[in-house]
C-alpha cells in the first residue's frame, strides 16, 4: 500500500465513478478514459509494461475515440436532464455489492492471499510472446479467427448501406 | 578525447549528480534527463519554423519573414510575444473544462513520446523494457486531444475538423505501427536503445541500418508516408485546410492555446522522425565507420533536421489530396503493403545470408507494389467521382 499506489487507484476509481454519474455522454466517455488510464498505471506499477502500455493503445487511442465516435454520430451531444442510470440505481448497487462480495470471497480464499512475500514476476515483452506463441497458440489463433470474421462482418455491413443508397 | 566530447553531457549529469544528497538522487536524475529535452525541442521547434516559411517562401519565388533579426531568424521571437499577449477567447457555449484541457493534454502527450528516443549514445530519458510500444500508445492520445478540442468548441467546423484528423490517425496508425514491426522483427525487442545498438555496428565502412535492406527500404517508406498523415502535414492536411475548414478542430482557438496547438503538432513531426530514424536510419549511428569520431548527438539532429528539410520539401511539393483519396490510399495500399512487408522480412529472416534473398525479398516487395497500384489504378482510372451527399 504506497502512496502511488493509493493515489493512482483514487484516479481510478473517481474516473470510473465521474463516468457513471456525470450527465453529459461525452463528459462520461471522457471519465472512463481517465479511469482506464489509471488502470494501465496500476498495470505498470506492478511491472507489466507491455499490458500497460497495449491498455493504453487500445482502450485510450481506439476504444474512446469509437465511443465517442458513435455518441456523435447515434444521438445529439446535448447533456440529458437526468441521468438515466440512476433509474435502475437499487438494482445496479446489488449486483455491484454481489460481485464484490464473490470477488472478495475468492481474493480471501484463494491460494494468492498466502504468498504475500513470493518474489516479484517480472512481465517482459519478451516472456509474453513466448507465453503467447507456445502455452496459448491456440487461444491466439482462435482469437484471431474470431476478429477477422468481425473484420469482414463490418465490411459487408458498410457494403450493404452504400448499395442501398444509390 | 572524442569519447569525452560523445559522453559530455552525460559525463556533466554524473558530475552534478555527485554534488546531490542522496535521498534527492532519483528526482534530480529525473530532473536533469528531462529539461535538456524541454529546452531543445521547443527551440527547435522555433527554428524550424522559421526554415519551414523561408523555405516554402524560397520554393513559392517569394521572400518568406526577413523583417526581423538578422535574415528574419528571430521571427519565432515576435511570434511568441504575439501569442502571449494575444486575447485568450473561449466561444461562450464551449465546453470550458474541455477546451481548456485539449491544448493541455496534446502538449503533454507530445512531450511524452520523447522519453523513450535515444538522442545519443547513453542519450535517453527512460530506456524501457516497450520503447516502441510506449512510443505509438502515448502517440495515440494525441487523437483523444484532437477529439477534445473539436468537440468542445462546438463549432461545425472544428467538429468537422476534428472528424477529418481522428479519421484520417486511426486511419495511418496502422500502416506506421505495421512498416514499424519488421524492424522489431529483426531487432528480436521493442527498446529504441537496443534497437539502434544492433545498427551501430560496421561491415567494412558501411553500417548496418535496417534502411539498407528491401523490407527496411519499403518499411521506412511506408513509416514516412504514415507519419506525415499523422502529424497532419501536406499532401495530408485536410483536417486543417484552409480553403474548406479554416483550420479544422483548433479554429476556435487563440493566443497562446493556439501556439500549444502548433507546438504539438511540430513536436509529434520531430518525434515520429526521431523515431524513423532510431528504426530505420540508425539513431545516432554515424553513416560511415570512418566518421564514428563525429559526436553521437550531432549525427542524431543532423538526420532529425534532413526529415524535417523532406517534409517542408514535400509540403511545398505536392497538393492536398481529396478525403476518398486519401481512406483509400491508406487502406487499399499502405495497409497491404505493409503486410506484404512483414512477409518479406520473414522470409528474409529464414533464408541464408547472400545475394538470393535479396533478390527474392525485393521481387516480392516490387512486384506487389505494381501489381497493387495496377490493380487500384485500373478500378479508379475512368471513375466520374460521384457526390453522395452534394449531387
Amino acid at each position: 500500500m504506497t502512496i502511488s499506489f493509493l493515489l493512482l487507484a483514487a484516479i481510478t476509481i473517481i474516473g470510473t465513478a465521474a463516468a457513471m454519474s456525470l450527465k453529459n455522454l461525452v463528459h462520461c466517455v471522457l471519465a472512463l478514459t481517465l479511469g482506464l488510464v489509471g488502470l494501465a498505471a496500476l498495470y505498470l506499477q506492478l511491472g507489466a509494461q507491455f499490458v500497460g502500455f497495449t491498455q493504453i493503445l487500445v482502450y485510450v487511442g481506439a476504444v474512446a475515440i469509437l465511443a465517442a465516435f458513435a455518441i456523435m454520430m447515434t444521438r445529439s451531444a446535448e447533456p440529458t436532464k437526468t441521468n438515466e442510470s440512476s433509474s435502475f440505481g437499487l438494482s445496479g448497487t446489488l449486483i455491484a455489492l454481489i460481485v464484490f462480495a464473490v470477488m472478495a470471497w475468492a481474493i480471501y480464499t484463494g491460494t494468492s492471499a498466502l504468498q504475500v512475500a513470493a518474489p516479484q514476476p517480472e512481465a517482459s515483452v519478451h516472456q509474453v510472446g513466448v507465453a503467447l506463441m507456445h502455452n496459448f497458440v491456440l487461444p491466439l489463433e482462435i482469437i484471431g479467427l474470431l476478429l477477422t470474421a468481425a473484420l469482414i462482418g463490418a465490411g459487408v455491413l458498410a457494403m450493404e448501406e452504400s448499395r442501398r443508397a444509390r | 578525447m572524442p569519447e569525452t566530447i560523445d559522453q559530455i553531457f552525460v559525463l556533466l549529469k554524473h558530475w552534478l549528480m555527485l554534488h546531490v544528497p542522496v535521498a534527492l538522487q532519483p528526482l534530480c536524475s529525473a530532473i536533469l534527463s528531462v529539461i535538456p529535452v524541454l529546452l531543445v525541442f521547443p527551440l527547435l521547434f522555433a527554428i524550424t519554423t522559421v526554415l519551414e516559411r523561408k523555405g516554402l517562401g524560397r520554393i513559392q519565388n517569394r521572400y518568406g519573414p526577413n523583417r526581423v533579426g538578422p535574415f528574419g531568424f528571430l521571427q519565432p521571437m515576435a511570434d511568441g510575444i504575439k501569442s502571449l499577449t494575444k486575447e485568450d477567447i473561449i466561444p461562450r457555449s464551449a465546453d470550458h473544462f474541455v477546451h481548456f484541457l485539449a491544448p493541455v493534454l496534446l502538449v503533454i502527450a507530445s512531450f511524452l513520446v520523447y522519453a523513450v528516443l535515444p538522442i545519443g549514445r547513453n542519450m535517453v530519458v527512460a530506456n524501457l523494457n516497450a520503447g516502441v510500444l510506449f512510443f505509438f500508445a502515448v502517440g495515440s492520445m494525441v487523437e483523444l486531444s484532437v477529439f477534445m478540442a473539436g468537440w468542445s468548441s462546438r463549432s461545425k467546423y472544428s467538429l468537422l475538423g476534428a472528424m477529418r484528423a481522428i479519421a484520417q490517425m486511426i486511419s495511418y496508425e496502422m500502416p506506421l505501427v505495421l512498416s514499424s514491426v519488421v524492424v522489431i522483427m529483426a531487432a528480436g525487442t521493442l527498446s529504441t536503445v537496443e534497437i539502434v545498438n544492433m545498427q551501430a555496428t560496421y561491415t567494412g565502412i558501411f553500417p548496418h541500418w535496417y534502411v539498407f535492406t528491401p523490407w527496411g527500404f519499403t518499411g521506412f517508406i511506408l513509416f514516412m508516408i504514415a507519419a506525415t498523415a499523422e502529424s497532419n502535414r501536406c499532401p495530408f492536411d485536410m483536417p486543417e485546410g484552409e480553403s474548406e475548414i479554416i483550420a479544422g478542430y483548433y479554429i476556435e482557438y487563440s493566443g497562446f492555446k493556439f501556439a500549444l496547438f502548433f507546438l504539438g503538432e511540430y513536436l509529434g513531426m520531430f518525434a515520429t522522425s526521431a523515431m524513423a530514424i532510431t528504426l530505420f536510419l540508425g539513431g545516432w549511428a554515424a553513416p560511415l565507420s570512418v566518421l564514428t569520431w563525429v559526436p553521437s548527438y550531432v549525427w542524431f539532429f543532423a538526420k532529425l533536421l534532413a526529415l524535417i528539410f523532406v517534409f517542408i520539401w514535400i509540403r511545398g511539393t505536392l497538393p492536398r489530396l481529396r478525403m476518398d483519396q486519401l481512406m483509400n490510399f491508406a487502406w487499399k495500399f499502405m495497409l497491404p503493403m505493409s503486410l506484404i512487408n512483414i512477409v518479406g522480412a520473414g522470409i528474409w529472416h529464414f533464408m541464408p545470408a547472400g545475394f538470393a534473398r535479396w533478390l527474392i525479398v525485393s521481387l516480392i516487395i516490387v512486384l506487389s507494389c505494381v501489381l497493387l497500384s495496377r490493380s487500384l489504378r485500373r478500378s479508379k482510372l475512368f471513375h466520374a467521382r460521384v457526390y453522395r451527399f452534394a449531387s
